[in-house]
């Protein structure tokens, strides 16, 4: 029994990380390098493709007329709006689970533009709004669960921040990540649990109430801002990594200097 | 000999509890709001539970087909909001929203009057999940999937 437990603890030393490929920044950084223009430049041109497209061959709605097409921002930013959140979820886990040293600089990462686009959903909900329901703003299910997400944003932004600054532990920004992620499931089902002024959802699995002249473009659009997210992210992240590993430098050379006087 | 769990594991199995937990609580909480967090009230559930007359309320349903009448003075509309089951009369004066229409989705904001029709203060459209151009309205499911591949071809 003795010997087993020894033997436990030398092999969690040695253990090999199957997730932790990319734990070593140098990798990740090689990686993203290339990536992140990648990522860039299709998201660019494929979203600015898709709305081309979208605006000038999609005839206008039956009941809405030509506000339908701010359904080519709207259904994307919304979905990554709630996308974003559910990246933070996952890297949390990741962290606290696996101590992956990238997880919570990924988290970081994904939080801004997440932000980003929860604001776009509301503010291009809003200007649709007006025309369509005759007000901007209600306080119906969805929208209050959509706005709830956006200050999840603001307040997970800030602690992850002053948790960096403070050199404290990321994990507690993890835990906050993690039970946050509550409400994603909730502003997607809000609509079909309460009455709500906002309409059902109009994509399920496999089925789509939208028609086809403006579902393709949506879909496409969709395309481009989640490579344009994943481009932000990439960014972010090895703008994290730059000023951790400037920050490490300063200190060392600080203190090499200490030990020279 | 396995010798105990690895602590890698041992903070998966209880990060899934807790957050099994949490989600189930959650949704639970969800759950439970569901009559409360309700944008508005449908006509079954104001005939099943009548309101008190003169309380601010929301009432929400289909504008039923052939129902929308103005009245004399021009500006005053009486329509019936229904949901299948039951209808509710209702009265409002004013700009409704260009989405009003028969056979469309509204929420109405008012009180339920004493004689049993509720006075609209306030009209909001609702939209449904169909989004669809002008030129296939009128079209069975066949017949736009004719013209579709007419185009196609």
């Amino acid at each position: 029994m003795v010997a087993a437990c020894t033997c436990q603890r030398d092999k969690r030393n040695f253990e090999p990380y199957p997730m932790h490929g990319f734990a070593n920044p140098a990798r990740f950084l090689r990686l993203a390098k290339w990536l992140t223009p990648l990522l860039l430049v299709s998201g660019m041109v494929v979203t600015l493709a898709a709305l081309a497209w979208g605006y000038t061959t999609a005839p206008p709605d039956r009941l809405m007329g030509d506000s339908v097409k701010i359904l080519f921002i709207h259904l994307p930013v919304a979905w990554l709006g709630m996308g974003g959140w559910t990246a933070i979820a996952i890297a949390s886990l990741v962290e606290l689970v696996w101590r992956h040293p990238l997880a919570s600089i990924a988290a970081r990462a994904a939080a801004v533009p997440g932000a980003v686009f929860a604001f776009l959903c509301l503010a291009t909900g809003s200007i649709w709004g007006r025309p369509t329901w005759g007000t901007w703003w209600v306080w119906d299910g969805r929208l209050t669960s959509m706005l709830v997400l956006l200050f999840l944003y603001l307040g997970y932004i800030a602690l992850s921040s002053a948790l960096a600054r403070e050199g404290s532990s990321s994990r507690i920004a993890a835990i906050f990540g993690l039970v946050g992620a509550i409400n994603v499931p909730i502003i997607n089902r809000s609509v079909v649990w309460w009455n709500s002024l906002h309409q059902p959802p109009s994509i399920t699995m496999g089925k789509s109430m939208i028609d086809p002249v403006y579902l393709y473009p949506v879909l496409v659009s969709l395309l481009g801002f989640s490579l344009l997210f994943g481009a932000v992210v990439l960014m972010r992240m090895r703008t994290i990594l730059a000023d951790m590993q400037a920050e490490a430098r300063l200190r060392r050379k600080a203190m090499q200097a200490a030990e020279g006087v | 000999m396995t010798g105990g769990i690895k602590p890698k594991h041992q903070r998966l199995v209880l990060l899934t509890i807790a957050l099994v937990a949490l989600i189930g609580a959650g949704l639970l909480a969800a759950w439970a709001l569901r009559n409360q967090a309700d944008y508005f009230y449908l006509p079954s559930e104001i005939e099943a539970q009548a309101p008190e007359p003169g309380r601010g309320m929301r009432l929400g349903g289909m504008v039923e087909i052939g129902s929308i009448r103005t009245m004399e003075d021009g500006v005053t509309i009486r329509f019936v909001v229904g949901d299948g089951e039951a209808s509710v009369p209702v009265s409002f004066t004013g700009i409704a929203p260009s989405l009003f229409v028969e056979g469309s989705g509204v929420v109405a904001e008012g009180t339920m009057g004493a004689d049993g029709i509720f006075v609209a203060s306030n009209l909001l459209a609702k939209h449904d999940e169909n989004y669809v151009p002008r030129e296939l309205e009128h079209m069975t499911t066949d017949q736009v999937r004719a013209q579709i591949e007419a185009t196609l071809e």
